[in-house]
């Protein structure tokens, strides 16, 4: 897994918030691509919607850029934004050999101060090229997008309104997997996800679902793969089983990018790549053809 | 069968003496027969004291006893008849997940199982009970089969997860569990699930979507398995040990928690001791809470599965700092 690409991003629109803190970088100027090494100036990357002009690698992008980058502007109006994790089960015994003594209470506290969000998800109503949607935009940054109760819930309650607005539902994905701090608290979001857009199924509103790096664990086989469009940002990890892992079972060397978007085209797991340029029009293109 | 656990030493010692005194048989003195009575006496006590207070992660052994039995056993203990249905009619048939229907009682029911394997040979045949991809839409092909034909749906979960292999990321390992658990809440069946040893991740709770969901005393449940959750947490699984106390695994800390239904007793040293007696009990449960919930209008049923799942979950409100969910 690539370490999380240092860029320092200046929102470009402002509607949603306090500026984030910038995070660290190759110095306020520059930033080395993950996948070629290129270094590359902060505005051209800024300009290229975060994707290396070099290699064509998607930089992740925060929920509040995903959103800039997908909604009419002005259009998107978020939705249960007080919503926090709490530690339900006390999750206080570390091995006594191990450094980081933090609890999921402190680490929360943290997070929330690095990132500047409450959880890792955000979620609200907007419109896309016109057309209304109720979003859940997934942020990495917060914990690795990891599967905790707040999460769960507020993207279960999200669906609920899409069902309540007649929208169809749109959920971007990225995720390292289950927050093991809430043990089976975390895997039961997924039923609870699942059972709601099976509702939303039963509703005839349609779910359409961005894959972008990465998608794995818990969240790929939940939500991420029950949309009735499959979409996927190029080059994005996607699995069930993390490379590492797949290696350690099966004592074998994965070459790098074995289980990515294009290895998900080809076994028929998603209907599309699309370069993060395209995304908005191709969203338009679709909530039109299913309206 | 010996105690064989780290924790059952004392047990062990005691069933030592026991067996060499039942050994000399008739040539028994009068003295060492009350020994023998005495030992045998303070083996319940001990075994009883031992099982009462075990720690998370003795559970986890006992979950893990190799001798522990699996749905297989309870299938043939349980069921008057069982045909095996097999393949998912798309790529293979998988054999970590054993299904068909059964008759328990009088009632036709649709049993799926995960199935370990005992020896060398059936592990690997079984692939550690780890399923593929077929054998989840094996799964959700019976399962859907169950809905057609009005046949409950009875689930036994026994898997430490999905395997994760490369030929599994291949065939959709993702896609094949959210389907599953895409189709569990809106069955129009009533679905009973049973822990009966290890309960681990997406790879388990595929099956476990259901109306009501029960554990074996000495199971565990849990959304990694506490090898793989030390290793996430803290690089060494060395530390499971700290993973599965903290993570609240076992039946008697999720009850609690809301995220089960129901625990079922085991025998006296754990559900190995006493196959039949762990049967009759999990049979009378299954049988009860089948009664219960086909007790309720299909709709209502499906309205409470749904609510069931849709309460699980903590979490807090940032300006007020209160609790919300299920707890
Ligand atoms: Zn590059």
């Amino acid at each position: 897994m690539a370490k999380e690409a240092a860029v320092p991003l200046t929102r470009q629109v402002a509607s949603h918030g306090e500026e984030k803190p910038a995070r660290p970088s190759v110095g306020n100027i520059a930033v080395k691509c993950p996948k070629c090494k290129e270094i590359l100036y902060n505005r051209d990357v800024e300009k290229n919607l975060k994707v290396c002009s070099r290699c064509n690698y998607h930089f992740r992008l925060t929920a509040y850029e995903r959103i800039d980058l997908l909604a009419d502007p002005g259009s998107f109006t978020e939705m249960d934004t007080d919503i926090i994790s709490i530690d339900p089960l006390q999750f206080t015994a570390f091995p006594p050999s191990y450094s980081d003594q933090r609890t999921y209470t402190d680490k929360l506290t943290a997070e929330r101060e690095k990132t500047g969000l409450k959880e890792g998800v955000i979620t609200g109503h907007a419109t896309i090229e016109t057309k209304p949607l109720t979003l859940a935009i997934m942020d990495f940054h917060f914990m690795g997008g990891s599967m905790g109760s707040a999460v769960g819930e507020k993207i279960t309650r999200a669906i609920e309104s899409a069902i309540t607005h007649q929208t169809p539902m749109f959920i971007t994905t990225t995720s390292g997997g289950a927050r093991m701090q809430e043990g089976l608290f975390s895997l039961m979001q997924l039923a609870k996800i699942s059972a709601a857009l099976a509702k939303l199924g039963e509703a005839h509103l349609p779910y359409i679902v961005l894959l972008t790096d990465p998608t794995t664990g818990g969240v790929s086989a939940s939500f991420a793969m029950q949309g009735d469009i499959t979409i996927a940002e190029p080059g994005a990890l996607i699995c069930f089983t993390g490379p590492r892992v797949i290696e350690q079972f099966m004592h074998i060397k994965l070459p790098e990018g074995t289980v990515n978007s294009e290895f998900a085209l080809q076994h028929g797991m998603i209907d599309a790549i699309t370069h993060r340029r395209d995304l908005r029009q191709t969203l338009g293109r679709i909530l039109r053809l299913y309206a | 069968m010996a105690y064989d656990l780290e924790f059952e030493k004392p047990l062990a010692e005691l069933e030592k003496k026991i067996s060499a005194l039942q050994r000399k048989g008739d040539r028994l003195k009068p003295d060492e027969l009350v020994q023998l009575q005495e030992h045998e006496r303070e083996l319940r006590q001990k075994t009883e004291d031992i099982y009462k207070h075990l720690t998370t992660w003795q559970t986890v052994s006992v979950a893990r006893h190799k001798d522990r039995p699996y749905s297989a056993d309870y299938i043939r203990l349980m069921c008057d008849d069982f045909f095996e249905l097999r393949g998912d009619r798309s790529f293979g048939d998988d054999h970590a997940i054993m299904a068909g229907p059964a008759k328990i009682d009088q009632q036709t029911v649709m049993l799926v199982c995960h199935q370990k394997g005992r020896d060398m040979k059936e592990r690997q045949f079984r692939n550690l009970g780890m399923p593929h991809p077929e054998g989840y839409r094996k799964a959700q092909r019976l399962m859907k089969q169950a809905e057609k034909f009005k046949m409950p749906i009875v689930t036994l979960m026994d898997a430490s997860g999905a395997s994760p292999g490369l030929v599994d990321e291949e065939r959709g390992q993702a896609e094949a569990i959210a389907s599953s658990l895409y189709l569990m809440p809106r069955l129009r069946v009533p679905i009973i699930s049973t822990i009966i040893g290890e309960g681990g991740s997406g790879g388990a709770l595929a099956i476990g979507v259901a109306d009501r969901v029960l554990m074996l005393e000495n199971s565990i449940y849990m959304v990694a398995a506490p090898e793989a959750a030390a290793t996430i947490m803290w690089r060494d699984s060395a530390h499971a040990s700290y993973a599965a106390e903290n993570m609240r695994i076992s039946a008697r800390e999720l009850l609690p928690l809301g995220l089960i239904d129901e625990i079922l007793p085991e025998p006296l040293g754990g559900a190995h001791r006493n196959y039949k007696q762990m049967t009759a009990t999990l049979k009378e449960a299954i049988l009860r809470n089948l009664a219960e919930v086909s007790a309720l209008s299909t709709d209502e049923m499906l309205e409470r599965r749904y609510q069931k799942f849709r309460k699980m979950g903590a979490f807090g409100n940032l300006e007020a700092q209160t609790l919300a969910g299920s707890i």
